[in-house]
């Protein structure tokens, strides 16, 4: 499954203007979220509890002059990668002068110390005060550069700045897009208060966005990264909210007689589908974010609940019990024929589609142990990815590389991610409460 | 500054409007609370009168009985609760003016969501005792709290039955 072979590029490519063009741009919308930031009294760590069979060697040398902003971001830069299970960072020597992106590299001594990639990078002062990051990447075995970059950064900014690498190297090295640049969503409860916190992939900068003395769970984002819906229970009862992360203001999304539930989007952003019990039972509508255009999707005497669109918009998957036990099924977003999906056991539920449409994570429950599973919606192959018992909410990275979930180890929620090949594994945990309901934000334009 | 923020964020927020059809949601100021981040309030209820408080607390009257305990799985209102749900119909049917809110609760076993499609069922099905007993459909709804508001903690069978429950409620109870 790990496609880690290095790909040879003779010369660097990269236009500096505009990746400087685009990283501004994004620097902008993040100074426009840290309006709205609270740092949340607790950080999220993450441990590694499993790696991939085979990890790439990569020798990351601290970058000369880092030691002028507060967050080292070579060590960012490793920690991202190591995190994937993908890569293994390598100790550096001490070097004489200190080696720059521009400097001449020794392949051959870099290939006596099994590396197979290395990266380069300096920071320097601006009279203006920001600073200006430079690194490039070489293929050690092949014994040339594979690209770099140069960033205009606040002091501020350094760690995101460390994880735009991290997402650049990750993609020269493996293929496929980095996501170490994206949010996390997810819920803290601490005794009976409920925080719905944002963080980065790797922990990072959490705040809370809403704080709440009832429950908060199902939150999910917007295509474009810049709303999350969720369910909130401070008028006593289930009512769906969408809440915009620039500003800090919210809305009802759906507040009907009964409970209102298991928001989604559409892929893009103009419905949300969700599991209003305002007919009776629990049954699947479509709603526009605002609250306007209600239509009924599911007409059933069972529960129907847990939408989810696929990526391409066309079906609708979702949890009922129409067949005696709750399993998971699929109908067209447009309303139609359904289909039943799962077959394997008494209870499965959940089902998120992954970002090419080609799995299902979702939960699967045998013998009182419930646990994440992966279907291949081809072969319709059911793979189960974790040896725990109480595994809940999956939500896949952007990348699809990675699944998120809400688990309890030792009578406490925390957050692991497995790989989707069942190898990687990591754990998320606060101190002093639990965490639960993961959702993963979609790639940062 | 703080005082500030909270005020302009709550005039905005109760600005937000709903669809016709939809209840808006308040959200109100809470004292020393953070600035910023959303801290959401809770609803206003209206209270009983001195008389029908009294009559629903009284400890000898089947009114003073709020739950309805299930088996795992199950969610038919067994027949030792049948009294309980006709003494709340009757006293509604003599106090139609009166809503009540009847939230459905499961044990924490499975998914959240799924959960909540449970105790909807739960809350459902006394709603629809209580209609057949001749009260007005719209004194009554019945919502589903899931596995959020567990009265019993721990992971305990004992606790788990707790928890499968239904509550009813009254106007100032929620």
């Amino acid at each position: 499954m790990s496609r880690l072979e290095l790909h040879a590029v003779t010369k660097i490519v990269n236009d500096q203007r505009a990746a400087i063009a685009r990283w501004l741009a994004h620097a902008l919308g993040a100074l426009l979220l840290a309006v709205v930031a609270l740092p949340a009294s607790a950080q999220l760590t993450i441990e590694i509890t499993g790696a991939g069979e085979k990890r790439l060697p990569i020798a990351i040398v601290p970058f000369a002059g880092e030691g002028a902003l507060t967050a080292s971001i070579s060590s960012i830069v490793r920690a991202d990668l190591e995190r994937s299970g993908l890569f293994r960072g390598i100790e550096t020597p001490v070097m004489q002068p200190h080696p720059t992106e521009a400097s001449n590299v020794d392949y051959a001594e870099w290939r006596a110390r099994l590396a197979d990639a290395l990266v380069l990078g300096s920071v320097a002062t601006r009279p203006d005060g920001k600073f200006e990051v430079r690194f490039r990447l070489f293929d050690v075995v092949k014994q040339g550069p594979l690209g770099g970059v140069a960033y205009t950064l606040t002091r501020e900014q350094a760690r995101a700045t460390a994880h735009r690498i991290a997402d650049y190297i990750y993609e020269k090295l493996t293929g496929e897009k980095g996501v170490f640049a994206t949010k996390i969503a997810y819920v803290v409860k601490r005794g009976n208060v409920y925080e719905l916190q944002i963080a980065d992939a790797d922990g990072a900068n959490g705040y809370f966005v809403l704080r709440s003395n009832e429950p908060i769970l199902s939150p999910v984002w917007s295509p474009d990264g810049s709303q999350l819906a969720y369910v909130s229970f401070e008028q006593k009862k289930p009512i769906v909210y969408v809440h915009s992360l620039r500003d800090g203001r919210r809305h009802v999304a759906a507040n009907f007689k009964g409970s209102n539930s298991a928001p989604a989007w559409s892929p893009d952003g103009s419905t949300l589908a969700v599991s209003l019990s305002r007919a009776g039972g629990s049954q699947l509508f479509l709603v526009n974010p605002d609250g306007s255009n209600v239509r009924r999707l599911t007409r059933s005497n069972a529960i129907d609940t847990e939408p989810r669109f696929s990526p391409d918009g066309r079906y609708i998957y979702f949890t009922s019990d129409r067949g005696g036990s709750p399993q998971i099924y699929r109908m067209p977003a447009s309303g139609g024929a359904v289909e039943r999906i799962t077959f394997d056991g008494d209870y499965n539920v959940s089902a998120r589609v992954s970002p090419d449409g080609r799995h299902l994570a979702f939960i699967h429950r045998s013998n009182g142990r419930y646990q994440a599973a992966l279907l291949d919606l081809e072969t319709r192959q059911v793979q189960i990815l974790t040896d725990s018992a109480r595994d809940e909410s999956p939500s896949f990275a952007p990348n699809g590389r990675m699944i998120l979930l809400a688990t309890v180890i030792g009578g406490r929620g925390v957050l692991s991610a497995v790989s989707a090949d069942g190898r990687v594994k990591q754990r998320l945990s606060v101190s002093a409460g639990d965490v639960r309901e993961p959702a993963w934000g979609p790639f940062i334009q | 500054m703080r005082a500030i923020w909270i005020a302009i964020l709550c005039a905005m927020l109760a600005a937000c409007a709903s669809t016709s059809e939809q209840t808006p949601a308040g959200v109100e100021d809470r004292k020393g609370a953070e600035a910023r981040g959303v801290e959401a309030g809770g609803p206003s209820g209206v209270g009983l009168t001195d008389a029908q408080r009294s009559a629903l607390t009284n400890p000898s009257s089947p009114l003073s009985k709020r739950s309805i305990f299930y088996d795992f799985d199950k969610y038919d209102v067994k027949p030792e609760y049948r009294p309980l749900v006709e003494a709340h119909a009757q006293f509604l049917r003599d106090n139609s003016g009166l809503k009540i809110l009847i939230q459905g609760n499961t044990d924490e076993r499975g998914s959240r969501e799924y959960n909540i499609a449970l105790g909807q069922r739960r809350a459902d099905g006394v709603k629809k005792m209580m209609i057949l007993l001749g009260v007005s459909e719209v004194q009554i709804e019945a919502v589903s709290l899931g596995e959020e508001k567990p009265r019993a903690q721990g992971s305990t069978e004992d606790a788990y039955a707790q928890n499968r429950r239904s509550d009813i409620l009254y106007p100032g109870e929620y």
